[in-house]
């Protein structure tokens, strides 16, 4: 069940743009914020009298900013995927357990090691098929759950997903790891250890922790899951899946009844983040307990009232109904106590001037960073493309790495691509094409080419 | 055979390149991609090498080593071809890129200057090329086993360590006089690089008489590596400036006192 739930949502790549969230205050919605109570300063007009105006200098800024964060972003997802990929062929070359033959998952239950090569190819295609359909399944259920804003059986099903990889996948990772490097252990330090790894892993990623370590566990779990899928699925079935799946990958994300598709969109119409135990963000998500609604509305006149205001009284009365919690007879009491206090507006001004704490939860130090995310599940099946080249091929570190430099050309392409369309898009298509046509190639063309060279010491 | 001679050889042969890497190119995002961008280039023109020679050899008589070793010298004359041509192929994609991003900008100035993008491109070639060439022996020289048993040289990993530094150094120098040539329409300086770069390779067909191969790689090395610096705009007063600390250009740059 674990691997169907890191595979149920995962082949997404989305960019926080402030306009889809304009009441999330982190990526850069401080600064759209300063623009807007700028413009209201100046004019003293409501902001709707002026939407167009407002709307093209923000499209110039918004190309300018892309261009020049799209590199940074690039690199702040290459940073991950890299790391991950080298866990795990770091792991399939010292660890020989994620290389042995011990079984295979129940969704893949016809056997590769047949007589003929046209019985092997049709049990494989069965598999990829079976396991397709698994993850089709898992992902509209997934869909569906979610439209009907059934957030405790997702939130359920997410943390027992992530209880049996932080602890058990880890526990038999560490097992195996001692066993390879004859390391004894006694069950008492490795309780503590398995115990504190994965109670730390489970805040961190759903609930609240610092950004590198949250990124550290999600690296780590990918990885986890990489190295169970290297290991379990056979050698045909393992390269069919990935081609099938990136395919389902475009066909689900760019389709208007896609259901991963449908999935952004509902949550960018209820102005939610997506589940965070199965994406990768490269800044701090401002609201991490999305149940919590009532944490949201409180926090709008809060966010509201820090604005300059011109004109006081239309703008109150739009918040008027909403007294944030304040009761009269408290306010009266108040009043008495501590004498009449009510903010005007050069009052308002002077605390506007003074230098605001930011709050807490944004951790990026430059106010206009916004941050790209990666779904889990395109670091899980990048690894699985690295690992199993690592694992099989015969060319070894030469497939290795041109799967590995493929993968990253593909990742590149694919920001370019989003930059360009400014949308969520798949990530999966371009990276896996590239990582399988060049395993592929490498394996059986280049190969041999750089090993008569290397015999011959000829340099090219 | 022992990690001392794993480790030597990795540092020999990576050892400048990755500081070149780490101090020039890691802090700047948009030279990491294009780096990894001509690694991908080096990386396609050889798999389109070694489809040719594939198929040579298929359809060739593979009993006989004579002719496999012609096929094979075939295959590096048309590997270095192939990877010159993708440099200019290269060279040309970021022009093209380079304008279209000016256009789109509106900025005066490139992002990214076409000298820094030759010095990171044939680095990007070089990484790749060094790595290809000699990643499998360096996992080799960790196992088990007595080099030159058969009589072969017992020099076989340091020769070829410092042989991949030379070929990698040679690419980063070879991209900066390519891009410069190509920039000024000196056709006659692309054609001194390729075949350069065809004698080095061709060199590496005396290997083992390493006498033959490295010295004479390294002599070109060094040529090249002074062409590409006074083509970026070095020469001999700018040097001595640089190394007495006293350009103040580059002093201001960088916020040191005099």
């Amino acid at each position: 069940m674990a691997e169907n739930l890191a595979n149920v949502l995962h082949e997404q790549l989305s960019e926080g743009f402030p306009d889809t969230h304009r009441n999330n205050s982190g990526e850069g919605a401080d600064r759209r914020r300063v623009v807007e109570g700028v413009d209201q300063e100046l004019n003293g007009q409501p902001p709707s009298a002026r939407p167009s105006q407002r709307l093209e200098s923000e499209e110039d800024e918004d190309e300018e900013l892309t261009l020049k964060y799209g590199a940074k972003h690039v690199i702040m997802l290459f940073v991950p995927v890299t790391l991950c990929m080298v866990v795990v062929v770091a792991t399939i070359k010292s660890v020989s357990f994620y290389t042995q033959k011990d079984g295979q998952l129940i969704y893949t239950p016809f056997p590769e090691d047949t007589e003929t090569v046209g019985q092997r190819a049709l049990n494989s295609i069965l598999n990829a098929a079976i396991m397709i359909s698994v993850i089709i399944v898992m992902t509209l259920l997934l869909v569906v759950l979610y439209k009907y804003r059934c957030y405790k059986v997702i939130h359920g099903w997410l943390i027992i997903s992530s209880l049996l990889l932080l602890f058990f996948f880890s526990f038999i990772y560490l097992g195996e790891v001692f066993k390879t490097y004859n390391v004894g252990m006694d069950y008492i330090t490795l309780a503590l250890i398995i115990w504190n790894f994965g109670v730390v892993g489970m805040i961190c990623i759903h609930w609240k922790g610092p950004l590198h370590l949250q990124q550290a566990y999600l690296i780590m779990i990918s990885a986890l899951m990489a190295l169970v899928f290297i290991k379990y699925l056979p050698e045909w079935t393992a390269w069919l899946i990935l081609a099938v799946i990136s395919v389902y990958d475009l066909v689900a994300v760019l389709c208007p009844k896609g259901p991963l598709r449908m999935l952004v969109e509902t949550a960018q119409e209820r102005n939610e983040p997506i589940f965070p135990a199965l994406i990768y963000s490269s800044t701090m998500v401002w609201l991490v307990n999305m149940a919590d609604t009532d944490a949201e509305s409180r926090k709008k006149p809060a966010l509201n009232s820090t604005t300059p205001e011109s004109q006081a009284a239309p703008s109150q009365s739009t918040q008027g109904p909403d007294d944030g919690g304040f009761t009269t007879d408290w306010e009266l009491r108040q009043q008495e106590t501590l004498g009449h206090m009510e903010s005007s507006e050069e009052t308002r001004r002077q605390v506007q001037e003074m230098p605001s704490a930011r709050p807490p939860a944004i951790q990026s130090d430059d106010s206009e960073e916004r941050g790209v995310k990666l779904g889990l599940g395109d670091f899980i099946f990048y690894s699985v493309l690295v690992g199993k080249a690592s694992a099989t091929a015969s060319g070894d570190w030469n497939t290795t790495l041109a799967c590995f430099v493929a993968i990253l050309i593909g990742l590149c392409l694919t920001l370019l691509l989003l930059a360009i369309f400014k949308k969520a898009l798949p990530a999966l298509p371009i990276s896996i094409t590239f990582g399988l046509v060049f395993y592929f190639a490498t394996d059986n063309l280049v190969r041999p080419f750089m090993d008569q060279l290397a015999l011959h010491q000829f340099y090219i | 055979m022992t990690t001392s001679v794993f480790f030597g050889c990795t540092f020999i042969a990576f050892g400048p390149a990755i500081s070149l890497f780490l101090f020039t190119i890691a802090r700047d995002p948009l030279r990491v991609i294009f780096l990894i961008a001509g690694a991908f280039f080096w990386l396609v023109s050889l798999l389109l090498s070694s489809l040719v020679w594939f198929i040579a050899v298929q359809i060739s008589n593979k009993e006989n080593a004579s002719v496999q070793k012609g096929l094979l010298i075939f295959g590096v004359v048309l590997s270095v071809l192939l990877q010159e041509t993708f440099r200019f192929s290269y060279y040309k994609l970021l022009k093209r890129a380079n304008e279209g991003l000016m256009a789109l900008s509106q900025e005066d100035a490139m992002p990214i200057s076409i000298r820094q993008l030759a010095y990171v491109s044939g680095l990007g070639f070089g990484f790749m090329s060094g790595a290809f060439s000699v990643v499998n022996i360096l996992a080799d020289s960790l196992g088990p086993g007595t080099v030159g048993i058969h009589g072969d040289s017992q020099h076989y990993f340091v020769s070829s360590a410092f042989m991949t530094m030379a070929i990698i150094l040679l690419h980063m120098f070879w991209g900066v006089v390519f891009f410069d040539a190509c920039e000024k329409k000196r056709w006659w300086a692309v054609v001194i690089v390729v075949l350069s770069h065809l004698l080095v390779s061709c060199l590496s067909f005396l290997n083992p008489q390493y006498e033959g191969s490295l010295i004479p790689a390294y002599v070109v090395m060094c040529v090249m590596g002074m062409w590409a610096f006074s083509s970026a705009g070095g020469s001999f007063r700018n040097l001595k400036l640089c190394l007495t600390c006293r350009d103040k250009d580059f002093l201001l740059a960088n916020h040191r006192p005099r």
